[in-house]
């Protein structure tokens, strides 16, 4: 099954990680980045038939594709803002880490503002 | 994806810091931050590839 590839690989390279951190601390930083980068390439065809399920349901239902389509963007800018973060963090860079998230959140409000006026719309709609 | 890329990498950096540990032992010390930046700068190479390959997957699957 996948998730044992993730979990051997996963500690294996933390490891390695921890023996290379203690001569070449930035080398490790690296090595810790392309296992990340590994382990997602091994969800990755995953993601995709989840988001073709979603998106076939949305279709069905005759929802507006425009909210499924920024749904799928604030994931995908969610996903990489704290993947950056996380990084910067490991790399003790705390004040960085938090200013990559806090782009991530303006950027996600910005993302989300249509939608949120069209849910208002539709409220006034509703009201007598 | 590329399991192997990790045990290069891991490969490289044992390598580079004994060399480190050989070059400090006679004294050479500039030649040691050389090799070091020699070092990093490989594996940047290696992972910007790999950093540009994961954007475009995302740029692909989120719809950006």
């Amino acid at each position: 099954m996948e998730i044992f590839k993730i979990v051997a690989l996963g500690v294996v390279s933390s490891i390695i990680i921890l023996v290379v951190k203690k001569e070449r601390p930035e080398l490790a930083l690296l090595l810790s980045l392309v296992v990340g980068l590994v382990l997602f390439a091994f969800v990755l065809d995953r993601i995709v038939t989840v988001f073709q399920v979603f998106r076939n349901l949305a279709r069905g239902a005759q929802v507006n594709l425009i909210f499924i389509d920024t749904i799928f963007k604030v994931m995908g800018i969610a996903y990489l803002a704290e993947f950056g973060s996380q990084i910067c963090r490991d790399a003790g860079e705390g004040v960085v880490a938090s200013k990559i998230e806090l782009g991530a959140k303006v950027l996600i409000m910005v993302l989300a503002l249509p939608i949120f006026l069209s849910l208002l719309e539709s409220l006034l709609g509703l009201l007598p | 994806m590329d399991i192997d890329l990790i045990f290069k990498i891991a490969g490289l950096a044992i390598v580079i810091s004994i060399v480190n540990m050989v070059l400090k032992q006679a004294n050479k010390e500039e030649q040691a931050q050389m090799l070091t930046l020699v070092g990093v700068i490989i594996v940047l190479m290696v992972i910007i590839q790999l950093v540009s390959d994961l954007f475009a997957s995302v740029k692909a699957i989120f719809g950006f």
